[in-house]
Parts: structure tokens; sequence; C-alpha cells
């Protein structure tokens, strides 16, 4: 499995955290980000999201590799979806293993936070009547 | 340097700033020494709907870079409106 990956296919959280899983863990944690069917009381019919791939794949090593570094993790993988994703289903996947649990809960929140800061990744909600680039204006 | 010579960079947008130029990519006409900074007030000035959102940033080759940054005829020049990926 690629550790750090951008696809337009459905995302396997359990096949990451399989991924992190080491005979050394004694905590595993998996973000899993979903997208979720309103907005601001207003309905969401899916979202999509758009990567300047390259560059998304870089910053993405990057957070995991100050991560590991970091907390002292064994591993973390990064796996975001770009394309349509339907209500429900999985956008972006985080998985990472430590000896300890307050490693992993620690390095797992500074990836997420940091991927929706750096990441160059896009999303769009559209709506029955429209569709808005999320966070662009102030 | 003044020596007037012009170059074109090539620019590729995503996101909402594809959107502001109704086109994945453009070419503008710099000066030879331009900076990223020069870019930004060039294109804001031709598209001044760019003013309006959070932030603009600018990678070249991959890489988020300042203002100060001097272009070069070959750099990947990319505009990255803010980000919202997760």
């Amino acid at each position: 499995m690629q550790e750090i990956y951008v696809t337009s296919d459905k995302l396997d959280s359990k096949a990451c955290t399989d991924n992190v899983t080491y005979p050394g863990a004694g905590g595993i944690v998996v973000f899993v980000g979903t997208v979720r069917d309103q907005t601001k009381g207003k309905t969401v019919k899916h979202l999509e999201f758009e990567s300047y791939e390259p560059m998304a794949i870089k910053e993405m090593q990057k957070i995991a590799d100050d991560a590991v570094e970091k907390w002292g993790l064994h591993k973390m993988v990064i796996h975001h979806r770009v394309g349509l994703v339907p209500i429900t289903e999985e956008a972006v996947v985080i998985a990472c293993s430590s000896a300890h649990r307050k490693e992993a809960f620690a390095a797992c929140e500074y990836a997420i936070d940091t991927l929706k800061e750096t990441v160059p990744i896009w999303k769009k909600e559209i709506f029955e009547d429209g569709e808005v680039w999320v966070s662009a204006h102030p | 340097m003044t020596n007037g010579n012009k170059m074109k960079i090539a620019i590729t947008a995503f996101g909402i700033a594809k959107d502001i130029l109704q086109q994945k990519q453009i070419e503008l006409n710099c000066s030879e020494s331009a900076s990223v900074g020069d870019v930004r007030a060039q294109l804001i000035q031709n598209f001044p709907d760019f003013e309006k959102l959070a932030s603009l940033k600018f990678a070249v080759n991959t890489e988020y870079v300042a203002d100060d940054y001097e272009l070069s005829a070959n750099d990947e020049v990319v505009l990255i409106p803010p980000v919202s990926g997760g």
C-alpha cells in the first residue's frame, strides 16, 4: 500500500489501519473524515474535491514525516480522495500507530489540522440550487 | 534589472482561482526580473475578484513561495486559493 496517496477511488480505512498495525503498537488512532449531508442547515448533495496532486503528495508526506519524528510514531498513513464523493463516504483517512496512545492521538490531530491548512486540495459543496468552494471567502 | 526584457509566465489555477480566471491556465507577460508579488499585483488588476478571497498563495515548482520570490520563465507557477481538504 502507498502510505501517502491521492485517489479518485473509494478509500479503505480498514486497510489503512491494517497497514500501520505492528507488534510493538499499544495504540492505533484513525481519523476518518466523512461527507456530511448538510452545512449551516443547507442540504448538501455531495462534495467534489480537486487537488494539485504532486504538491498535495509532497505536503502530505511532510506532515507524516513531521508527525513520525515529533511523536516517535511507528508509522502514519494519509489517504485523500478526490473527485465526486457521496454523502457518508470517506474523504480522508489518517492512521497512525505508536507504543502508547497519547502520542498517536496527538499526532493524528496534528496531521488533520495541518492538512486542512497546507495541503493543496479544494472542496466544493454541491447544493440543490448551486455550489460553493469551501473557505474561499472570509 | 531595468533592461526592459520581457518573459512569459504560465500560471495554473485550481479551485475558485480557476473559476475567477475562467480557465485552467493563463500566460502573463512580465518583466524579466518579475517577483511573485509583481504577478500577484498584475493578476489582481486584471481579475479584481482575487482580492475578495480569504487568501491567495503561490507555489513554484510544487513549493509555497513568498512574494519576494523572483520568477524564471520555466517555473511552474500555481495559484493556491484557500485550501479546504479533509
